[in-house]
């Protein structure tokens, strides 16, 4: 067998295990398994290809893997779960990069050399269009999660935006057109990474389970358009395989926020209605103390607790999980109620709370928590607003009417752990606050939580 | 490899994520996306090529750091998946 075919049999067996893999992933039982086969199947990937023949020199080849391992461990040993969705965004900007640097380094090295085609032209703008997005989006995504990025655009962003796309759309036709003149390459790059920023500097908190999806998504075409470029199946079918499961995983976060992928890329900054918030619950918001809630819960046979992003922002998951052990140890069944955009990426609760060792068999998704909430007896609400607002169901003309809720408001009492009445992202009021059923408990989820405990305990 | 056979490859890879991935449990929604990612790492193999090839310092040094960037996808992506997933237990099956 020649070096040639070696590769390529490599690749095949790699493509095969990526498959297997993937498939691993979407069932809890087989997950490790599957991510243990992906593993494989790159480390078979990468072995073969260093059989390549036109590698002649691996001391540069060995210093970026060096260097790429140890920041890649490091990153991956130290994140906190409450880290994860910064995590996640930054590798998919990571793998955006990569992208355009080897799209990039093949189409310099071809115009150097010889005479460019209009596949490789083609796929080259595409991948550097693409990539270039990925990265800077993700770089975005990565600064609004961690809040050390503020700036929601300005008045003109759309606008701005719309003329940038079309200027790159042209720029990769002149690639096309006239790949010679590198003008036109690096002028794509650069409208590119200026693309992603637009794109996605408008985008809020509560949107974000979308954009990491959909910038997920994208790192898989990426990497599936630089295998155009390199003439390279394996690129082609593992980016592609990449490229359809986060457009599932986008598509899921859209519809359990019923709204299209159009509106949440092309939303304008959201407006926050602004005024008195404490007008809309008129006398009706109840008040209570982490006594009295022990005292309802110590009766309660079912419990349901529906987190939401405030549970991250207090870490407040391992306080659940003792309120959880303490609330078993009197009888009651406790179950989380986890709605699929709680949170700032698809999963965040579930890793949160798996993360407190909570078993996953207590994680209800909503369409199976939803019909057991009149069976409830006390729901506890920590750091979720809108995923709860009852509005998205009866009133019509509600910003999020529409949008799948828990209906917790069927459940015998309603506590909402929460520091003040402020609306949620949506910036709606919330009638559930008050409701008759619904007690509130001001404070930090976490003190909240800690509070009811030792009042549990003492009682 | 014909643009025809490559597009072929494109769409039936596609098909074949949309039917792998159908129906996921929230719970695996970041362990998914996070070991997807580490799979569209896959760029590293190009990467390598070009980071080898003696051709001009700056093609070179585009490839060395595309490898860096890739590896730290591929490392980070699939440990720190592993790292999730051993944390994802049942009580009923007796451990993970």
């Amino acid at each position: 067998m020649t070096f040639p075919d070696a590769i390529a049999v490599g690749y095949l067996v790699a493509a095969v295990l990526f498959v297997l893999g993937l498939k691993g992933l979407g069932r809890p039982r087989t997950a490790r398994r599957g991510n243990l086969l992906g593993a494989t199947g790159m480390f078979i990937a990468i072995a073969v290809t260093l059989l390549d023949r036109a590698i002649v020199d691996f001391r540069f080849l060995a210093l970026g893997v060096v260097i790429g391992a140890l920041l890649g461990a490091l990153l991956a040993l130290k994140v906190r779960m409450t880290g994860m969705p910064e995590l996640v965004a930054l590798f998919n900007g990571f793998g955006g990069a990569a992208s355009v640097l080897v799209a990039g380094a093949t189409f310099l090295e071809v115009v150097d050399t010889g005479t460019v085609d209009d596949q490789l032209a083609v796929a080259a703008a595409a991948t550097v269009l693409i990539g270039a997005v990925t990265f800077t989006g993700s770089m975005v995504a990565f600064g609004k999660l961690r809040e050390s990025l503020r700036w929601n655009g300005f008045g003109g962003l759309h606008i701005v935006r719309a003329i940038t796309g079309v200027v790159a759309l042209l720029l990769a036709v002149g690639v096309v057109v006239q790949p010679d003149s590198l003008g036109w390459f690096w002028g794509l790059a650069a409208a590119g990474l200026l693309l992603g920023v637009l794109a996605t500097i408008a985008i809020g908190g509560a949107d974000m389970p979308v954009v990491i999806a959909l910038l997920n998504a994208f790192s898989g075409v990426a990497a599936s358009a630089t295998g155009f470029v390199l003439d390279n199946s394996l690129l082609i079918i593992a980016g592609s395989l990449v490229g359809a499961s986060g457009l599932i995983l986008t598509q899921i976060m859209c519809t359990a926020m019923n709204r299209s992928i159009l509106d949440v890329v092309f939303s304008k900054a959201v407006v926050v209605a602004r005024g008195s918030h404490d007008d809309a619950y008129g006398d009706g918001v109840t008040s209570t103390s982490a006594e009295e809630v022990a005292m309802l819960l110590e009766v309660a046979s079912r419990v349901v607790i529906v987190p939401g992003y405030g549970l991250a922002v207090a870490q407040a998951q391992h306080a659940v999980r003792e309120l959880m052990t303490v609330l078993e140890g009197t009888g009651a069944e406790v179950v989380f109620g986890i709605h699929p955009v709680a949170g700032r990426m698809p999963g965040h609760m579930n890793v949160l709370l798996a993360e407190a060792e909570i078993d996953y068999e207590h994680l209800f998704e909503m369409d199976r928590v939803n019909p057991t909430f009149a069976q409830t007896d006390v729901t506890i609400v920590i750091g979720a607003n809108d995923v709860v607002n009852p509005s998205a169901r009866d009133d019509p003309d509600s910003p999020i009417a529409g949008m799948p809720i828990l209906d917790v408001d069927e459940s015998g009492t309603v506590i909402v752990v929460k520091r003040s009445l402020s609306p949620g992202f949506a910036g709606i009021p919330n009638p559930l606050f008050g409701a008759d059923n619904t007690l509130m408990l001001f404070g930090d989820g976490k003190q909240a939580v800690l509070d009811i405990v030792a009042a549990l305990l003492e009682g | 490899m014909t643009l025809l056979v490559a597009l072929t490859l494109f769409v039936l890879a596609v098909f074949l994520g949309l039917e792998l991935i159908t129906k996921v449990p929230a719970t695996l929604h970041t362990p998914l996306m996070s070991g997807s990612n580490a799979i569209s790492g896959i760029t590293l193999i190009g990467a390598l090529v070009s980071a080898g090839t003696d051709h001009s310092t700056l093609t070179t040094a585009l490839g060395v750091a595309a490898v860096a960037l890739a590896t730290i996808n591929v490392v980070g992506g699939f440990l720190v998946t592993d790292r999730m997933l051993a944390m994802f237990r049942t009580r009923r099956k007796g451990g993970s």
